[in-house]
Order: C-alpha cells, then sequence, then structure tokens
C-alpha cells in the first residue's frame, strides 16, 4: 500500500478515479495553475513563506490534546484530539488558503474566489485576501448563508464580497458551479481557490499537499508523547475530504494505522436525507472529477442534507475514493443526532466546543472507544464551534 | 459520409453559411421539442444541437440553466431526449447533435448511449466536460457506432491542443468566441475572428463559432471567416418567455429566418 502515497499520477488519478472532466474552456487556467504549483514545490523559498505563515500568522503547530475526560467517560480506547480549531480563523481551512494565496500571488491574480458551505473555507479565503491585498468573492449558497449567517458576516467585516447562489439545494454545490462560472469567465486576473481536496486535477492534489501538515505534526507529536509509538487509529469527517486526507496522507504508508472518514449520514438512509456518497451514490462525474457520486438513476446529482454545511455535498474527494476502494481507509457514516450529541458531550467533558463537521469525527469516536480498549485513536478535531452556535441552540432548547 | 458532412458539402457550393441551433430537449416539455426542432429547419437551420438537460450545467449560463431545470421539471432524462431524436428523425433529415454533460450519459452507460443514440438517428455528440484527454475509449466507441465526436476549442486552446481537437472531432469543430459561460453578448469578442484563424491554419474540418452570437448583425460580422454560426441562448430564452404560446414555432421559424438571412454571402466575399 505504501504505493499509494506516491499518487497521483500525472493525469491526476488515484486509481479509476480522479482525472480532469472540464469544458475546454478552464483547459488552459488549470495548466496554469499545475505548472505554477509543480514550481513553487520545487522552491525552497516558497515553503520557508509558507511555513512562516502558517507558524506566525496562523497559530501552527497545532497541539495534539490527550481527552481524558472523554477517555475516562467512555472507558475504552485512549483519545486524542488533534486541534485545528485552536488555528486563525478556527478551522482547518486556513493551511490550505496561505498556500493558494501564496500560488494566486505568483501569478499575479488580483482577485481570488472561493466557494463556500459551512462558511469556514470562505472566511479563511476573505483572511488571506484581507492579507495579501486581493479582492475577494465568496459564493455561498443561500440555504448555507442562513444556517452560517455568522460566517456571512465575517466575511464582510474582513472584505470579502459575498454572493448568495439561488439554484438547486442552494447549498454547496451549487456554490461550487457558480464559483466555476466565475472563474472560466474571469481567470485571466482571477484565481479559484478551491477549499476541499475535490475538483479537476490538480486541485486534489495541490489542496491535500497544503493539508498534510496536520498529519505530519500528529505523527510527530504522537511519537514524542507514546515513546515512539503510532495510533492505532485515526478519525476525520468527510465533506470533500481535505481535513481527512491531511490527516491520513502522512500515515499511508504505516499499515498497522486505521483510517477511518466519517459522512453525514443526516436524518435517513433516503436519497436526498443525507451525504453519504459511498454507500449512497455511484461513481460519477461532478466538478470536474471522477469519484462517487449521489445521483438519480438519469444521473442528475441529489440533493443532500446534513445538519453540517461542511458536510452537505453530493460527491467526495477522489482520493478518498481510491483510499476506500484499495482497502487502505475505510468509510462510516453518524447521523445529525449523534453528532449534536457529540458536541453535547465534548463540550461537557472536555471544555471544547467542537463544529458540527468535526463532531461527527467525534461521534464516531464515541461509538468505537468503549470496545477498543488498549487502542489509540485520534480525532480531527478539524474546527471550533464558534460558528454553529445559532444551530446549537436551535438543536438544544433545553439549555434554553 | 455523415449527415453532418454532407451539410457542410452543400453549404459549401451554397451562397450561405451554416446556422447551427441549440435548444434543450424536453424545455418546457418533451412533447413540444419535436415542433421547436421543426420549425427552426423550415426557418433555415442546417444541423440542430440537442440539448440534454442536466442539474448542475457549470459552463451554462443563466438562461439554458433555466432550460435545464424546466425540462427536468418535466421530467426529461437522457432515454426521454434520445426518444425526442428519434420522432425528429421520423419526419427531418437534419443533422442531429446530442449535447450532454457527461455524468447522465456514464449513468445511462455509454456503450448503450451511443448504440441507442445511432439507432435513434443521431448524427454526433459533444460532451460538455469531456476533456480530450480523457475521451479516448469513449470516442472509438462512438465511431463505432458512426456517430461523430465534436469537440469544443477556446480562445485560450493552444496550438497544439488544437491539433489534438481536430484529430479527435469528425463532422466539425465547435469554436468557443470567448472564454465565459454560454449567453448572449451585445458584441462579439474581440478574440472570436483570430481564434477561427489559428484553428484553420491547422485543421481542414468545417469550423462552428458560437457563445455569445445571438442577433443578425453578429451573423454579418462573422459570415465571412467561419463555414457556421451556432445560436443557442437566443433560442432557448424564446421557448423560455413563450414556450406556452401556440405561436412560437413560427416564431422561432422567423428569427431562424433572420440569422440565416446574416449568414448569407454576397458575391464579393465568396
Amino acid at each position: 500500500m505504501a504505493a499509494s502515497s506516491t499518487l497521483p499520477d500525472d493525469r491526476g488519478r488515484f486509481g479509476r478515479f480522479g482525472g480532469r472532466y472540464v469544458p475546454e474552456s478552464l483547459i488552459a487556467p488549470i495548466e496554469e495553475l499545475e505548472e505554477t504549483y509543480n514550481k513553487a514545490v520545487g522552491d525552497e523559498s516558497f515553503s520557508e513563506e509558507l511555513s512562516s505563515l502558517l507558524r506566525e500568522y496562523a497559530g501552527r503547530p497545532t497541539s495534539l490534546y490527550y481527552a481524558s475526560r472523554l477517555t475516562e467517560r467512555l472507558g475504552g480506547a485512549r483519545i486524542y484530539l488533534k486541534r485545528e480549531d485552536l488555528l486563525h480563523t478556527g478551522a482547518h481551512k486556513i493551511n490550505n488558503c496561505l498556500g493558494q494565496a501564496l500560488l494566486a500571488r505568483r501569478m499575479g491574480k488580483k482577485r481570488i474566489i472561493a466557494e463556500t458551505g459551512a462558511g469556514q473555507h470562505g472566511v479563511a479565503s476573505a483572511t488571506v485576501a484581507a492579507l495579501f491585498g486581493f479582492e475577494c468573492c465568496v459564493y455561498m449558497g443561500e440555504e448555507d448563508m442562513r444556517r452560517q449567517a455568522l460566517n456571512v458576516f465575517r466575511m464582510r467585516l474582513l472584505g470579502a464580497q459575498v454572493i448568495g447562489v439561488k439554484a438547486g439545494s442552494r447549498t454547496l454545490k451549487e456554490a461550487i458551479s457558480e464559483a466555476m462560472r466565475d472563474w472560466v469567465t474571469n481567470f485571466e486576473h482571477t484565481y479559484y481557490l478551491l477549499g476541499s481536496a475535490l475538483g479537476p486535477h490538480p486541485y486534489p492534489l495541490i489542496v491535500r499537499d497544503f493539508q498534510t501538515v496536520i498529519g505530519r505534526e500528529t505523527r510527530a507529536q504522537f511519537k514524542e508523547m507514546e515513546e515512539g509509538e503510532l495510533p492505532d487509529a485515526l478519525i476525520a469527517c468527510v465533506g470533500g475530504g481535505s481535513n481527512a486526507i491531511g490527516l491520513f496522507h502522512p500515515f499511508l504508508s504505516d499499515e498497522n494505522v486505521r483510517m477511518i472518514g466519517v459522512e453525514a449520514g443526516g436524518r435517513g438512509s433516503n436519497l436526498g436525507d443525507h451525504a453519504s456518497r459511498f454507500e449512497g451514490g455511484l461513481p460519477g462525474v461532478l466538478h470536474g472529477t471522477y469519484s462517487y457520486v449521489l445521483q438519480d438513476d438519469d444521473g442528475q446529482i441529489a440533493l443532500t442534507h446534513s445538519v453540517s454545511a461542511g458536510l452537505d455535498y453530493a460527491s467526495v474527494g477522489p482520493e478518498h475514493a481510491w483510499l476506500r476502494e484499495s482497502g487502505r481507509a475505510e468509510y462510516v457514516s453518524c447521523s445529525d443526532e449523534e453528532a449534536l450529541e457529540a458536541v453535547r458531550l465534548l463540550s461537557r467533558l472536555e471544555g471544547i466546543i467542537p463544529a458540527l463537521e468535526s463532531a461527527h469525527a467525534v461521534a464516531e469516536a464515541i461509538k468505537r472507544a468503549p470496545k477498543a480498549s488498549g487502542q489509540t485513536l485520534v480525532v480531527n478535531l478539524s474546527g471550533r464551534g464558534d460558528k454553529d452556535i445559532g444551530i446549537y441552540r436551535e438543536k438544544m432548547p433545553d439549555l434554553e | 459520409m455523415s449527415r453532418i458532412s454532407k451539410t457542410f458539402e452543400q453549404l459549401n457550393t451554397g451562397r450561405s453559411r451554416g446556422l447551427v441551433v441549440y435548444l434543450t430537449g424536453g424545455d418546457p416539455h418533451p412533447d413540444r421539442t419535436v415542433d421547436f426542432v421543426l420549425a427552426l429547419e423550415k426557418g433555415g437551420a442546417d444541423i440542430v444541437e440537442l440539448g440534454v438537460p442536466f442539474s448542475d450545467p457549470v459552463a451554462d449560463g443563466p438562461v439554458i440553466q433555466c432550460a435545464s431545470e424546466r425540462s427536468l421539471q418535466a421530467g426529461t432524462n437522457l432515454a426521454g431526449v434520445l426518444d425526442i431524436l428519434r420522432r425528429i428523425r421520423e419526419r427531418s433529415d437534419i443533422p442531429l447533435v446530442i449535447f450532454s454533460y457527461l455524468n447522465p450519459v456514464l449513468r445511462y452507460g455509454f456503450e448503450k448511449f451511443t448504440e441507442d443514440a445511432a439507432t435513434a438517428g443521431a448524427d454526433g455528440a459533444l460532451l460538455t466536460d469531456l476533456n480530450v484527454d480523457e475521451a479516448g475509449a469513449y470516442m472509438e466507441q462512438m465511431e463505432h457506432r458512426g456517430l461523430d465526436p465534436v469537440f469544443l476549442i477556446a480562445p485560450t486552446t493552444s496550438l497544439e491542443r488544437i491539433k489534438t481537437l481536430s484529430q479527435s472531432s469528425r463532422g466539425f469543430l465547435y469554436l468557443v468566441s470567448r472564454t465565459g459561460v454560454t449567453g448572449e453578448q451585445k458584441s462579439i469578442s474581440e478574440r472570436a475572428i483570430p481564434l477561427v484563424e489559428r484553428v484553420r491554419s491547422v485543421s481542414k474540418l468545417p469550423l462552428a463559432l458560437g457563445f455569445g452570437l445571438s442577433e443578425r448583425k453578429h451573423m454579418e460580422e462573422v459570415a465571412p471567416h467561419v463555414d457556421a454560426a451556432v445560436v443557442g441562448s437566443a433560442v432557448v430564452r424564446m421557448i423560455g418567455d413563450q414556450g406556452d404560446e401556440k405561436s412560437l414555432p413560427s416564431r422561432l421559424t422567423a428569427l431562424c429566418a433572420e440569422l440565416k438571412a446574416g449568414l448569407r454571402l454576397d458575391t464579393s466575399t465568396v
């Protein structure tokens, strides 16, 4: 399985997944991005500048925290939390945004556009735009603007324009479509800052590479805390899958480390009630990549539901599709309700209010830990819950 | 020789450039598309591109997005578009090109798609998000069934890629006049005619220019340079605005006649 850490191939393929399925007009901008990225990777000054931004601006390294009270309560596996929620802007998204902002500057672009679901990527994009002096425009489904209103205001405060998207389910899928339309029209001066390990090659590669700092730190920190050992399992939520691939990738060659991705089980198993792409979807093409896609019998993309806007998407990053098919990682789902229970438990026991997305990973750890005595689990706490307080108030009336 | 090639051969000896018209199959209802196509042909359309509606048309502007929504609302799917196509073919010999995003075709099954499309009487297919680099196996299956694969070329496409796209296409090449999504524009992009000339220097295929062309004056402007002009959003907008009106077919005929008049060549430019 060590070979999988060398993927994608030069056509952007992870096994049969990935690739570059875009209208011809987008080929030139994508090739420009690919060329810029390949040059940047080989340039020491690029990685040095990124490292210092991550350290001094974003607040890396984030801690790996042993959650003793949660561990004690569950009475099984020892649980560690990778604290991406402590980063500037409150989630792992800033790792990728700083990297891509450096690419945008290299390409001489003056304007960045982004899509956002939960608003965390939108906030991180607006943040780097402010930092680098770019004009910034964020596309967001109107339903997501409603449920993540706080983040909409944050983006505006940071100087970004937030454009509501009315089409379809008014969530992340439509926001990506609209961002792609803007990009194809304005790419000469506009950089598309894609927020997850999705889309046409080389985005899944670029986003993953900028997020693997999560896994590299985790690996070193865990070894230091546990006398050179590695964890038994890694758990992360998977919308597009950027926080998960960032945690998993540096462990791909460590055959004894299990990897568990957690999708949004939503409110039920019918199409339209969840975002469990692996259980309910089939391979197909959406937004430039070949991966698992929730779709109807006619190949129309299905609507999705999750209480968590960041996991509410009909497709999944192609590398996850490959990791699942090759058996290297496993994918499960947690329901809205389980995620909300996890929010309560983590808040009460550890004094950490997680984002709804990350709460799906915590929920999976809560399920597994009691049956895994003697093992160690690392959960990627990819974001903090401040943005979700409105939803928590609505869903937990007993606390009002 | 395919219907498409024959059409361009005839156009070559005539006094007019070709008019290629796009409309979304099943918009606003599957029962109406056949009449619309016949009306377009009557007005002078030489080739019709029949769109398959898709939930997430990333290459399309608002006009064609709305057409997709209306068509999906009416229950249209790929099988439905093939049925429309079969019914058109019963009444007309006009070349028909299926225009689709890839996913509905993959879900239907590519091989079955090529077989059923050919049986229904389709002449070609253009798959918007099927990048030519990913298209090898698909092109073979299309050619096996006698369907012309048609690819897009953009103003930003490199000369090397233009050669690949030309070698991979049959029937004609679809040149995108400007970067961006489909939709009407006031004027034609400055990049359009240089693009036509660049492609002409490396390809012998007929060249159709589209994206943003919607009026007679646009037709007049491009006629000296292209083999055909493609009009989509202007027709689709008329269908969207007047879809329920009985007089719509005659208006579509009139629109096509007006556009086609702009593609006529006077002797000085032949």
